[in-house]
């Protein structure tokens, strides 16, 4: 069966897999994982801030994300983001978004969910002794949140956020909805082009396996080498 | 320096855990606070710098209010020193970092500044050789001391304890307490919850006796020892001195 396999198609696409393929999906990983990380650390500090409306906003918004289908999200906001923007802008045509844009400020939103749950958990397995002696040497509210909670939070939950962040990179090939040409999407157009589907994505499923493998074995290094001894 | 007038504190209308503590700590005072677990000592000596909010009375640290909204409580507290039963040093930072963090945060020290006061500190206890090592890597009372070390950074007008030695394996118990003793002498201004009663008899001026969130006793330390009014202070003595 491997006999009349096209590794050729492979090599040849090589450039344009990676090149464009890999580098979009990779800046969209690490700037929508950022960006849900901010966002998320944000909406776990409002949920747990202790004022109810706050705490209840954030609820709902968790919920809501984490109820919707991602592919839906994506497709739904690059659809509606436009007129949303000329109903704010009062504009009298739709703006126009980029595909980059809208994909990357819908994952930063759906991630944002789940990183907040991650965080939330990382918040709550601080003692409480730890702020208490915080707010005792006289650091605000803020300052014991920056220098002494969140660094622990942070820590403890490293391994979970990678490993969210792993899911994540998987996740960005759903963008091929949009028609944007991710490492998924790259590798699909070349096997529709040259009509190597087999090869393709084959070759795209080792790609994932092999740097998800990666990242996995680097988590547990690195959960080894930053765990704050206890 | 720290005025405690008719505290109240409740948890629901049933629940009351303090009811109408009223005593105070002079300048250069060192005061023990004893009783039965569950009679609010802790509770008491935590309302005194506003880490636990109360309902009723008055609390006040060198003239300011602590119950007034319009006190900046984190300026406040960083002038009163406190260490906790289980320490709570920050396990992410250095010995020296712990020591050096609220100095520049809270008091804006430069970071020299902080090392050079920190390092003095360490020393003072007897720990300058663990400057670079982590919380976790120290015994429990010398973490203890470290937290005394920390709390002192600040250069505060007076220090709570919290059971500093209800944690600690015994043998370690003397080594924090010898710390407490040098810095009574020195005449830093102490409230202390503690049941070691060999503490209070070496320093203190005052001992309180509390049951059930009331000031049961609060009397002069050779009072309180020799004999003492109330009933359940008695008791209490008798209990903790036979062993």
């Amino acid at each position: 069966m491997l006999g009349s396999f096209d590794f050729d198609v492979i090599r040849r696409a090589l450039p344009y897999l990676f090149y464009e393929g890999m580098t979009f999906t990779l800046t969209l990983t690490a700037l929508a994982a950022l960006g849900g990380l901010v966002f998320g650390t944000a909406l776990a500090l409002m949920r747990l801030s202790g004022l109810k409306l706050l705490g209840r906003i954030a609820g709902l918004y968790v919920d809501f994300m984490r109820s919707l289908p991602l592919v839906l999200v994506i497709f739904w906001f690059y659809f509606l983001v436009p007129y949303i923007g000329q109903w704010l802008t009062g504009a009298s045509r739709p703006i126009s978004v980029g595909a980059f844009a809208s994909s990357l400020i819908t994952f930063i939103m759906f991630e944002a969910a789940y990183f907040s749950e991650i965080m939330r958990a990382g918040i709550q397995s601080i003692s409480r002794g730890q702020p208490a002696a915080a707010s005792a040497l006289g650091l605000t509210y803020a300052q014991t949140m920056r220098y002494v909670v969140l660094p622990q939070a942070f820590r403890n939950m490293l391994p979970v956020l990678i490993t969210q962040t792993i899911v994540l990179f998987q996740d960005t090939s759903l963008v091929y909805v949009l028609s944007i040409t991710d490492f998924l999407g790259a590798a699909s157009k070349v096997a529709q082009r040259d009509g190597r589907l087999v090869e393709m994505y084959l070759f795209a499923a080792v790609v994932y396996f092999t740097i998800s493998c990666i990242a996995s074995f680097g988590v547990r290094r690195l959960q080894a080498r930053i765990a704050i001894i206890r | 320096m720290i005025e405690i007038s008719h505290v109240d504190k409740w948890y629901s209308p049933t629940f009351q855990v303090l009811t109408d503590c009223t005593t105070s700590v002079a300048k250069g005072e060192v005061v023990v606070v004893c009783g039965p677990s569950g009679s609010g000592k802790s509770t008491l000596i935590k309302c005194v710098n506003a880490l636990e909010p109360f309902q009723k009375g008055d609390i006040s640290i060198d003239g300011i209010k602590v119950n007034d909204p319009k006190t900046d409580l984190p300026k406040l507290r960083s002038r009163v020193g406190m260490v906790f039963q289980h320490f709570e040093l920050f396990p992410h930072l250095k010995i020296i970092d712990n020591l050096c963090l609220a100095q520049e945060k809270v008091l804006g020290r430069a970071h020299d500044k902080a090392v050079t006061k920190g390092m003095q500190l360490l020393e003072r206890v007897g720990l300058k050789e663990h400057a670079q090592k982590f919380p976790a890597q120290l015994s429990g009372g010398q973490q203890q001391r470290v937290a005394i070390a920390r709390a002192l950074a600040m250069d505060p007008i007076a220090m709570l304890f919290d059971e500093p030695t209800s944690a600690l394996d015994p043998e370690m118990i003397s080594e924090v307490l010898d710390v407490m003793v040098d810095l009574a002498r020195e005449g830093m201004t102490m409230m202390v919850v503690t049941h070691e009663m060999g503490f209070a008899r070496k320093v203190a001026n005052r001992v309180i006796f509390m049951d059930r969130g009331e000031i049961v006793e609060d009397a002069a330390k050779d009072d309180f020892f020799g004999k003492p009014r109330s009933d359940r202070a008695q008791k209490f003595l008798s209990k903790i001195l036979s062993h």
